[in-house]
């Protein structure tokens, strides 16, 4: 199922949580929304199950105007954030509450209601567990009992919002390997909101970076990684440093010296230079950055080093492996490999 | 009232070794002089009335005692206040339900006013309460004279009665389930109506189960209330014997009569309810304190 979000826009009663966001989502697809908090992500996720209304725009399901419709008709899986599994009723019974509410007509007949909640358990391999109440079940484990039961409706579509947000990391880990073969298998078109960026950029075929209500870059993990748009994508998805840089002859100068970077097609008399930091190559001689090492900490396999440039105004951070020489050093010079230059702010 | 916590032994408080001492605890003098004192006072105050109740009401033997109640005014008045309280228990199950319901779940304009209004029947005197229905619909009033064309009596008649003892036990099942239905908050009926349940399936499978023994904790509180009301029934009652007299107001009666034997035979009756409601709510907050509200205040 495509789902099309046309020029919607959410008002809350005193602020703006969504502003003119489209977006496109393939049938099939996996699509992470990230973004900081207040960036209007589960706004827009609740929007697309119908728990919200937009304020303007519309909302299509297939070629289908569903924005008028309510949640139930929808027939959306959504799978909350704190799991809102009902605690008076067993993990079964959970699971095929879906089935249960449905009018005569179209309800499944006892023993199938329960072949298909027994069959949907084993899918997400908590077997034996159906006469449990959900207060005896780990974090996990009902985290998988809310998607079983998102998924016994048959839904057109399934939302998550954070799914794993409330889960150790080890589980993390896990349960996000488990939803990409779940969702592989079933090929629901699954949206699922995150702030967990190593999360979204793992899992997610297309990823939606978010902020302040408005959609900064779509694409593919590695897109919004490596060509990042804007000043925001570039800070929020991965590590990275900036600084100021003036342009001149194609190159570009920092402090009145040039640093060996050609300035490509950018124009203007200065910009911001963005790159990661364990991009760097260090060099010895020829233009480069220099700077003076300011701080020097081991972080597991790795050392980062803050640099001090341009006598202190300025400070980027850089990682080395963690027993390379110029870890001792205290003035260190280096080149990006690879960095993208926005216009100055 | 009673606070719940004076009742309810809490588990889930360590166990301090007593030799030890942590630093917040007092010497055992310190310590059994302080029970001591509330233990006595709460004798004097509490156990002592409500032992005298049952002493004077059988103090003629239990023949007197049980003649009591076969006089016909008595037995109305009994019959009275349970008619009472059937009718407007369920009232206010429905109207704290109701109110619980849009002041928890929705967010809107004068809300925090709506939640000082439901609280204003325990902050205004009962007999107040009673004087506004008889402004309201007695005979001097605007609406006097189109009651009376239609021949509907309120004042000085069991309506009267039943709309004053709704007003006066309204904040009770409402109270109960505002801080307990706001904790809950309305995650698992979005997740009900995402999975296709309507409002009603909602509120029957989802909502009314996570609430059930709040519910019952309140009504419970309501219906004591409800039939041991005084003030605002004796007001719009009219006093007629055998008519419009509850239990409270028939004890009255009684007493003024100097028929105590009696007076308290009935009021025997009203304290075993305090004490059924007491040890019935001991019970829930023993059993479901979990799924009750946190702070009382009432």
């Amino acid at each position: 199922m495509d789902i099309r979000v046309q020029n919607v826009r959410k008002e809350f009663t005193r602020y703006p949580a969504l502003r003119d966001v489209s977006l496109d989502i393939r049938s099939g697809e996996l699509i992470a929304l990230l973004g900081p908090s207040g960036s209007g992500k589960t706004t827009l996720l609740r929007l697309i199950a119908g728990l919200e209304t937009p304020t303007a725009g519309q909302i299509f399901f297939g070629d289908e105007d569903a924005s008028a419709k309510t949640v139930q008709e929808r027939n959306v899986g959504f799978v909350f954030q704190a799991y809102a599994l009902f605690r008076n009723m067993t993990i079964l019974e959970n699971i095929a509450f879906g089935l249960k509410v449905r009018p005569r007509a179209t309800r499944p007949p006892r023993g199938e209601i329960r072949r298909r909640a027994l069959e949907l358990l084993d899918l997400v391999q908590l077997s034996g567990l159906e006469k449990r109440y959900p207060q005896q079940l780990s974090g996990g484990q009902r985290q998988r009992v809310a998607l079983a039961r998102a998924l016994a409706i048959e839904p057109r579509v399934l939302l998550l919002d954070e799914p794993f947000g409330a889960l150790d990391a080890q589980v993390r880990k896990e349960l996000r390997k488990w939803l990409r073969e779940i969702h592989d298998r079933t090929g629901h078109t699954t949206v699922f909101v995150t702030h967990d960026q190593e999360e979204a950029l793992e899992l997610a075929d297309r990823l939606v970076v978010m902020s302040q209500g408005a959609i900064e870059q779509v694409g593919t993990p590695d897109d919004v990684y490596d060509r990042p748009t804007n000043p925001f994508v570039f800070s929020f998805i991965g590590e990275s440093s900036g600084l100021p840089v003036e342009i001149g002859n194609g190159e570009l100068w920092v402090g009145g010296r040039a640093i060996g970077l050609p300035a490509g097609d950018a124009t203007g008399d200065s910009a911001r230079l963005f790159f990661r930091p364990h991009d760097v190559e260090l060099v010895d001689e020829g233009a480069a950055l220099a700077g003076v090492v300011a701080a020097s900490r081991r972080v597991g396999g790795t050392r980062r080093v803050e640099l001090e440039i341009g006598g202190g105004q300025e400070r980027v951070e850089i990682d080395l492996p963690f027993d390379h020489p110029a870890g001792e050093r205290t003035r260190i010079a280096f080149r990006p490999k690879r960095f993208r230059l926005f216009p100055a702010a | 009232m009673f606070e719940r916590d004076d009742f309810v032994y809490d588990s889930r408080r360590p166990v301090l070794p007593a030799d030890h001492g942590s630093p917040t605890s007092e010497r055992a003098w310190v310590k059994w002089t302080l029970i001591g004192i509330a233990l006595a006072f709460m004798l004097l105050v509490l156990v002592l009335p409500l032992v005298l109740v049952f002493v004077e009401a059988f103090s003629k033997g239990v023949d007197t005692y049980l003649q009591s109640f076969s006089d016909r005014n008595s037995q109305t008045a009994i019959v009275l206040t349970l008619v009472v309280a059937a009718i407007a228990v369920p009232l206010n199950l429905v109207f704290g339900i109701a109110a619980a319901w849009c002041v928890a779940k929705y967010e809107f304009w004068g809300k925090s006013f709506l939640v000082t209004l439901i609280d204003l029947p325990f902050s205004v005197s009962p007999v107040v309460s009673g004087m506004v229905y008889v402004l309201l619909f007695g005979a001097q009033s605007a609406l006097g004279p189109i009651l009376k064309s239609w021949d509907i009596q309120i004042i000085f008649a069991v309506p009267g009665i039943v709309l004053a003892t709704v007003f006066v036990t309204f904040p009770f099942i409402a109270r109960e389930l505002i801080p307990l239905m706001q904790d809950q908050g309305t995650g698992d009926e979005e997740a009900a109506l995402s999975l296709g349940a309507t409002g009603w399936q909602t509120f029957w499978r989802v909502t009314l189960p996570n609430i059930k023994w709040g519910l019952l904790y309140g009504v419970l509180l309501c219906n004591a209330r409800a039939m041991g009301e005084f003030g605002a029934v004796s007001v719009v009652s009219g006093h007629i014997r055998g008519k419009t007299t509850t239990m409270p107001l028939d004890i009255e009666i009684l007493y003024n009569e100097y028929n105590f034997t009696a007076a308290f035979a009935v009021a025997s009756l009203l304290a075993m309810l305090a004490l059924v409601t007491l040890i019935i709510k001991t019970i829930l907050e023993f059993r479901f304190g979990d799924e009750l509200a946190g702070n009382r205040r009432h």
